[in-house]
């Protein structure tokens, strides 16, 4: 053990490592590092970069599939083989922190760090999606923090010419100091040319391409990101700003770079800067690098190394080319208007070796830079989740309200109304793929020259997962492969972005834990593997934590295009089948961590339950009736339950419906808007009902016809009687309202 | 046939208009880099969507001052077929090769959405395919697609019949709530006094297929086609 003498606490502080973290990093260099090698260590060690709370829970994912081109943790995402010849890399990544302190650049740089993860794949972006989070619309914050966000994704993705299909909006007051901003991009590889981000071989030159470095974005990863931030304001210079244009332009520049003979590896500078793009690539190459500051092309004038190695300006990329290459490379950048530098080089020896101008300033082991220590625990079950669980809804207090106005009052509610509001700011078209645009279960967007589609989905639900962290995680997995599935596409791959409150404390560390074995229950039952991901912590204000909230983004494959469902009904005539259970009304186990219950009865309580064996049977049996073209609609049962799956049903299709069933139901409330799991609401023409209702039995999945598309109102027994005006002016209308107030 | 399609950095419906041209309907097309000074080799010139050059400034403002735009000029003005949507509208505006300027939405928002487009005028080389009078479904996807002119040039491209594509409601009027960003007279898109020069904010491009909601681009690109070939026999 080396001495110590005590360092700073504000210096610590600064990059959020502890004092036995920094004990540690004296232990494993056998000396005290400088300041430059504190930044390093910092962001390198922060909980954003280097997963010490989750390292040891993301092994248990599964990570195994015959489609697997890339695996999971390799490179900056993972790649599947989806046929054709074509393969497709995805990912989810979270930008919270900087979309709480300045929520445009935040959620706009959130954006454009996701296309870089997919880019340095080698991969076209072709869609992305967004999962966020707020607190009550109501509360003017709020709206700012929403309006900024939005603003900030469409004033980036539109400019980039990357279709934005969609994603959730979604409010709960846990989230109203810390946003959750999570973006995912889906990209093409076209002939199977999947870049890695390694070098070659010792020798191999580091160039570093795109935009210049200035001092926006230092400490991003270790401040913003790895801790809990009570001064926002303070922090505003920690936030990136992006220029959509630069990020457009380098995307064709790389993909043009990487058909270049010479160009061997390419690698994103996203949190950390160069410090975590460089020492990942030759942590992944098995090299030591030598970097010199003073060759980084800068938009600002005397910056220290400490701030060059650590910023995160934006838009650059780091390419990995043999020796005698650059020459065309250079060229080509020239060509598009960007910088290109050869910044450094990898080398024997396993050092990270900065220079400045020559001069070393630092020289550490990249193992020792790359080993983060990984804490793991495994913590109790919290006394008060037990009684949260417990509830008894059977003598929940009496409504003054009826069914008819229950419903109205649900489809204009934060949660459930609908969205196109959003989406319409969002160029979702471009490209000439989007086949369902956002507003449907899953987006649908076909691969130009094959007769396949892509369907891809977020989900999650962090009031279900804070009620029961192991089942919700698992629910948001499957939701997210039934909303594949009712577009007619067998899910492939998942990725998780994964939003929690401080690791440090004991009921987060249950929710981590349980939540991740969630995941990797839900995703072996459908057998496919989690391919990529992102884990951001410390998501809590004023000590208060927001729920946990695991997103999952899903990626499904469909073989034929054209075999595809929607969610709107279709024609006056056609059957409603519900399909994954016997009768129309839920119970009241449905109404655990429902929207009803929220928003009636303002509590969250209850046990939500999932059976993944029916889960997979009933989402097969969804795909096979597409797939057979049987199938006039299919959407699935989710917020609000039946009675709101009908209603959007209804208007997206401009069509009433009537539902009609004997089945007996103890009580209206969760009958009508239970979310109980695992159930699909379909339309047929009324000719195909038997079939299906057969096809469905011979699969184990239990079916109901319960009613029968057509007329101007929506019709439930004797419950409901609202017209298809009304009903469409509370869900279209009700976001607007809500947001202007 | 063989057109040409410009691409500026920022650009990004030029992928998409080659789809439609090139691969659905089997016409020749090229990209034409922002850098040339010459396109004389292509019966035709469009100019795609996007944010050329970031529209820093103004949108297509340095775009206009290309070397490329330099060559559109000269070649729109010796009577050749130049297009242009979105962004290219834009560009067309600036380069004073069509009257009037794209502001700001008056919502304020970008706005991607169906459109629903009413073809004034079937007397033009781009527009010819259509039935005067027809109702056409063309996306929209813009910020600033909001037509503005001085009295006189709007009287002037009214009683000229320059007023080609107009948004439309339901009932096929021209109204207000029809309008998606501001548009005096609900105008979507325009010729030049030659008829050889066509600017519209909506996207033929993202309208060339049943699978993506619409074909009613398609009739566009068999006009400007017909109109080459016609020229040349």
């Amino acid at each position: 053990m080396i001495a110590v003498a005590p360092i700073a606490q504000d210096l610590l502080d600064e990059v959020a490592l502890s004092r036995a973290e920094y004990e540690a990093i004296v232990d494993r260099l056998g000396r005290e590092p400088n300041e430059l090698e504190i930044g390093l260590f910092g962001a390198l060690w922060s909980e954003h970069c280097g997963y010490k709370h989750t390292k040891a829970l993301l092994r248990m994912l599964p990570n195994t599939s015959e489609r697997l081109l890339v695996a999971p943790g390799a490179e900056n995402a993972g790649v599947v083989d989806i046929g054709d010849g074509y393969a497709v890399a995805f990912k989810i990544e979270s930008h919270n922190h900087p979309s709480a302190v300045e929520p445009y650049e935040g959620a706009a740089t959130g954006v454009g760090g996701i296309v870089r993860d997919i880019l340095a794949m080698g991969a076209r972006p072709m869609a992305l999606m967004n999962s966020l989070r707020f607190g009550p619309p109501t509360d003017e914050r709020q709206r700012y923090l929403l309006n900024g966000v939005i603003s900030g994704i469409s004033g980036y993705g539109n400019c980039i010419g990357v279709p934005n299909v969609g994603g959730e909006v979604v409010f709960d007051s846990s989230y109203a100091g810390n946003p959750l901003v999570n973006a995912m991009c889906v990209g093409i590889i076209e002939g199977g040319k999947v870049m890695s981000a390694r070098a070659d071989a010792a020798g191999d030159l580091l160039v570093l391409v795109g935009a210049k470095t200035g001092r926006d974005g230092i400490h991003g990863a270790s401040g913003l990101a790895s801790r809990t931030f009570q001064e926002q304001a303070e922090m505003r210079s920690a936030v990136q700003v992006g220029n959509p244009f630069l990020e457009k332009v380098l995307i064709e520049a790389c993909l043009e770079a990487i058909q270049l003979p010479g160009v061997v590896g390419m690698q994103d500078c996203g949190a950390a800067g160069i410090t975590s793009a460089a020492v990942e690539m030759a942590e992944r190459s098995e090299l030591g690098i030598n970097i010199d500051v003073a060759k980084v092309p800068r938009r600002e004038t005397e910056m220290s190394p400490y701030e060059v190695m650590l910023s995160e300006s934006q838009e650059r990329m780091l390419l990995a080319v043999k020796p005698g290459h650059e020459g065309a490379l250079f060229e080509l950048f020239e060509k598009w208007d960007l910088d290109a530098a050869i910044i450094g080089s990898f080398e024997d020896g396993g050092n990270v070796v900065v220079r400045d101008d020559g001069e070393q300033v630092s020289s550490t082991p990249v193992v020792t830079l790359t080993d983060a220590p990984e804490y793991r625990f495994n913590s109790p079950k919290p006394n008060w989740l037990e009684k949260l669980q417990n509830r008894d809804f059977s003598n929940l207090p009496d409504l003054e309200t009826t069914p008819n106005e229950a419903l109205l009052r649900l489809l204009a509610s934060p949660n459930i109304v609908s969205k196109h509001t959003v989406w319409r700011q969002y160029d979702h078209q471009v490209q000439n793929n989007t086949v369902i645009a956002p507003g449907g279960d899953a987006a649908l967007l076909r691969i130009q020259g094959t007769e396949r589609a892509l369907a891809v989905t977020t989900d999650g639900n962090g009031r279900i997962v804070y009620l029961n962290p192991r089942v919700g995680a698992a629910i948001a997995v499957a939701e997210a492969c039934r909303n594949l599935s009712c577009v007619g596409a067998e899910p492939v791959a998942l990725t998780d972005g994964l939003n929690f409150g401080d690791p440090e404390t004991p009921d987060i560390q249950y929710q981590l834990q349980e939540a991740i074995a969630g995941i990797s229950e839900a995703a072996s039952a459908f057998n496919i593997p989690v391919v990529s991901g992102n884990a951001s912590l410390y998501n809590e204000s004023a000590g208060s934590a927001v729920q946990p909230t695991p997103i999952i983004g899903a990626l499904g494959v469909l073989e034929n295009v054209e075999s595809h469902a929607r969610s709107a009904f279709q024609d006056d005539g056609d059957a409603v089948i519900v399909i994954g259970t016997d009768s129309p009304w839920d119970t009241f186990d449905g109404l655990a961590g429902s929207e009803a219950l929220a928003v009636l009865h303002g509590a969250i309580a209850g046990q939500p339950k999932l059976d993944l064996d029916l889960e997979v049977r009933v989402q097969g049996l969804c795909r096979s009736l597409i797939g057979r073209e049987l199938l006039k609609s299919a959407h699935d049962i989710s917020h609000g339950g039946l009675a709101v799956a009908i209603v959007e049903s209804a208007v997206q299709g401009n069509t009433g419906v009537t539902i009609e069933h004997d089945d007996p139901f103890t009580d209206w409330l969760p009958a009508l808007f239970g979310e109980s799991q695992s159930r699909i609401v379909i339309t047929c023409s009324a000719d195909d009902a038997d079939t299906i209702l057969t096809t469905a039995a011979d699969s184990q999945v239990p079916a109901t016809k319960i009613g029968t598309v057509g007329g101007d109102a929506i019709r439930v027994g004797d419950l409901i009687d609202v017209s298809l005006t009304d009903a469409a002016d509370a869900w279209l209308n009700g976001f607007g309202r809500v947001t202007t107030n | 046939m063989k057109f040409g399609i410009v691409v500026f950095p920022g650009s990004w419906s030029e992928r998409d208009m080659h789809y439609a041209v090139a691969d659905v309907l089997g016409y020749e097309a090229e990209y034409v880099w922002h850098g040339e000074t010459s396109v004389n080799d292509f019966d035709a010139i469009l100019l795609p969507g996007g944010f050329s050059y970031g529209d820093h400034l103004r949108c297509g403002a340095i775009a206009a001052h290309s070397p490329v735009m330099s060559a559109v000029k000269d070649f729109a003005n010796g009577g050749g077929f130049v297009f242009g949507s979105c962004n290219g509208f834009q560009v067309l505006c600036e380069s004073g090769l069509l009257p009037g300027a794209l502001i700001r939405n008056d919502h304020l928002e970008f706005r991607c959405a169906p459109g629903r487009l009413r073809v004034e005028s079937s007397r033009t080389v781009f527009t010819a395919q259509y039935v005067e009078g027809d109702v056409v479904s063309m996306p929209i996807s813009h910020g600033e697609g909001n037509y503005q002119a001085d009295d006189e040039t709007l009287a002037m491209l009214e009683s000229d019949g320059r007023v080609i594509f107009r948004y439309v409601d339901g009932e096929n009027n021209p109204t207000a709530d029809a309008n998606p960003n501001g548009s005096r007279n609900n105008i979507a898109g325009i010729t030049n006094d030659g008829g050889n020069v066509l600017g519209m904010m909506p996207h033929p491009e993202r309208a060339c297929e049943g699978l993506l909601g619409s074909v009613d681009g398609n009739p566009l690109w068999q006009s400007i086609a017909a109109a080459v070939d016609s020229g040349k026999s």
